[in-house]
């Protein structure tokens, strides 16, 4: 072969699909609605309902914006993950991609990247309602936002190899929303994003604690809410630490897992 | 070092836990032909297909694809071939010219996609998203993808499943195309009309065994293409093999004294061969199973 062009950079093709990736998933309506607005759109339901119930001192909205913020990030990496790359192995795009001289890597890189990408934007847009649209009071102090981009960087994180790991569970393309919605919206009840968690049953909230989105939308709740309000979280703290913690685990078992089972083809496909 | 042939397979086998796939299966394809792989279905196109991919792993056997072993291949070896899949979804939400320049940039010496889009008949489609095109339209688009990176060996899966009868036609015409400007083709197909029109060596597989490999032309031995001449009279129907069809017609004339009625002279399509070479091998099958050999 004379040719000696050399293959374009793992970086650059990862960006390639990063931008491919951002934009699929800004044309599909049903991702669009269900992982990017979701959030939103339960928030605005939330203070129309409550008003101005008082939540321990502070109103609904207040109340409920760290829990969305959380929901959202979990949603945009978790849910948006393993939907879309369980559909995307049943339906051979994965398997077309694997006969390209694309690097594995760059795949990875595109889905983390668009995870960034849209938790970012919806993130983004979360905030300027809470606070232009629904008065919330919006934190200034540093500390407060250096805690909530170590809690973002490992919510997405680690969401997001679980994500890829448990796009292997459903059987099918078209079997992928109906057995991962459920667990998402089960874990966010379980988690305290739509109620308030310290009133959930001690069992509930025990089931939920092994999992991270409990510990995503506490810490959420330890930036966005008014100091002092950890007396009214069932352990009196807003247990960083531990969430910390139980974050991380998360993140080494989901990316043992993820590389474990990921497939480029499907089950059946011998 | 690569010598001239993109494919060099000896002795191939795969198993599956429930049954032999392919069962020793030797295959040379030339660089710059056309090869068409026949057989039918569950008789191991795919799985062999799959090996030389780089999609699965032979049990057994030599395989060598452009001087490597697909089993061990790298980017690099992926950039040079190209792969048409017999089923595939495309990111749906993106348009034919997004998606023709998204893939080109996976390899390090891309055709134009502007040329590719307009060598697949798909110009008028370049702001359209893949779910909006017709079938063969998606497979030209599936075909655009395939060969945007230049590759000096296409794969081409059963490519014209579910086309009408004109879209066969022009998709044909690309394929010739892209044959003229040197790439070498693996073609799996059902249809004999299309192995027979594009592909300069056809091979039939049939049971995990290549049970013959040819020209168009030469397949099924000499025998097979001879011409057969058929006619009736008060007894009947007659026909007759004969390398002489002219002669016959003639002493048909002679005897008759003018028109022959339900004259008819004709050689046996590739099909009508493919499928004695099919039926010869399951009769052999067949009678081994009830000789108590299998």
């Amino acid at each position: 072969m004379a040719d000696t062009k050399a293959l374009p950079s793992t970086l650059s093709v990862g960006l390639a699909r990063t931008k491919l990736e951002v934009r699929e998933f800004f044309r599909e309506r049903e991702a669009l609605i269900f992982t990017f607005f979701f959030p939103i759109i339960f928030l605005g339901i939330f203070s129309a309902v409550f008003g101005n119930t008082d939540f321990n001192g502070v109103n609904a909205a207040t109340y409920f914006t760290p829990g969305m913020i959380a929901s959202g990030i979990f949603l945009s990496s978790f849910q948006s993950l393993a939907i879309s790359i369980a559909l995307e192995r049943d339906e051979g795009l994965l398997k077309r991609l694997r006969g390209t001289p694309m690097p594995p890597q760059s795949y990875f890189i595109g889905k983390i990247g668009q995870v960034l990408v849209t938790s970012i934007a919806q993130f983004a847009l979360l905030l300027a309602i809470s606070g232009l649209v629904l008065g919330v009071d919006i934190p200034t102090e540093p500390s407060r936002w250096l805690n909530f981009v170590w809690i973002f960087i490992l919510g997405t994180a680690s969401g997001s190899v679980l994500g890829i790991a448990f796009s292997v569970v459903p059987k099918s393309g078209k079997a992928a929303s109906a057995v991962i919605t459920p667990v998402v919206l089960l874990l966010q009840f379980m988690s305290g994003v739509y109620f308030v968690y310290s009133s959930l049953p001690g069992w509930m909230r025990g089931v939920a604690s092994v999992f991270p989105l409990k510990w995503l939308a506490q810490g959420m709740r330890s930036v966005f809410l008014p100091a002092g309000f950890e007396v009214n979280e069932p352990g009196g703290s807003w247990q960083l630490g531990t969430g910390a913690i139980v974050l991380s685990v998360w993140l080494v078992v989901g990316l043992f897992l993820a590389q474990r089972v990921f497939r480029w083809t499907r089950r059946d496909a011998g | 070092m690569e010598n001239d042939n993109a494919v060099r397979v000896r002795g191939l086998v795969k198993r599956y836990p429930d049954k032999v796939a392919v069962n020793g299966v030797d295959l040379d394809i030339h660089r710059g032909e056309v090869f068409a792989l026949l057989g039918p279905n569950g008789a191991g196109k795919t799985t062999t297909t799959e090996i030389l991919e780089g999609y699965r792993r032979a049990d057994e056997g030599e395989v060598s694809v452009l001087g490597t072993d697909p089993a061990h291949a790298d980017r690099l070896w992926r950039s040079r071939i190209g792969i048409v899949l017999q089923t595939s979804r495309d990111e749906a939400e993106s348009t034919v010219a997004e998606l023709v320049s998204h893939y080109a940039g996976y390899y390090p010496n891309p055709r134009d996609p502007d040329e590719v889009i307009a060598a697949v008949g798909l110009e008028e489609k370049r702001k359209t998203r893949p779910r909006k095109l017709s079938g063969g339209q998606r497979r030209r688009l599936d075909v655009a993808l395939g060969v945007v990176g230049n590759p000096e060996l296409l794969f081409l899966d059963e490519p014209t499943t579910g086309f009408d009868p004109e879209a066969r036609r022009q998709f044909w015409t690309l394929i010739e195309n892209l044959r003229t400007s040197g790439t070498t083709i693996l073609l799996t197909t059902h249809y004999l009309d299309e192995a027979e029109h594009l592909a300069d060596r056809v091979g039939v597989i049939d049971d995990g065994r290549m049970i013959e490999i040819g020209t168009p032309e030469t397949l099924g031995g000499r025998g097979a293409r001879t011409a057969r001449v058929s006619w009736s009279d008060a007894d009947g129907q007659h026909e007759l093999r004969t390398d002489k069809p002219t002669a016959e017609v003639a002493a048909l004339m002679a005897r008759f004294g003018g028109e022959v009625p339900e004259l008819e002279v004709r050689r046996p399509s590739l099909e009508d061969i493919y499928l004695e070479l099919i039926g010869k091998a399951n009769d052999a099958k067949s009678v081994a199973i009830e000789a108590g050999a299998l």
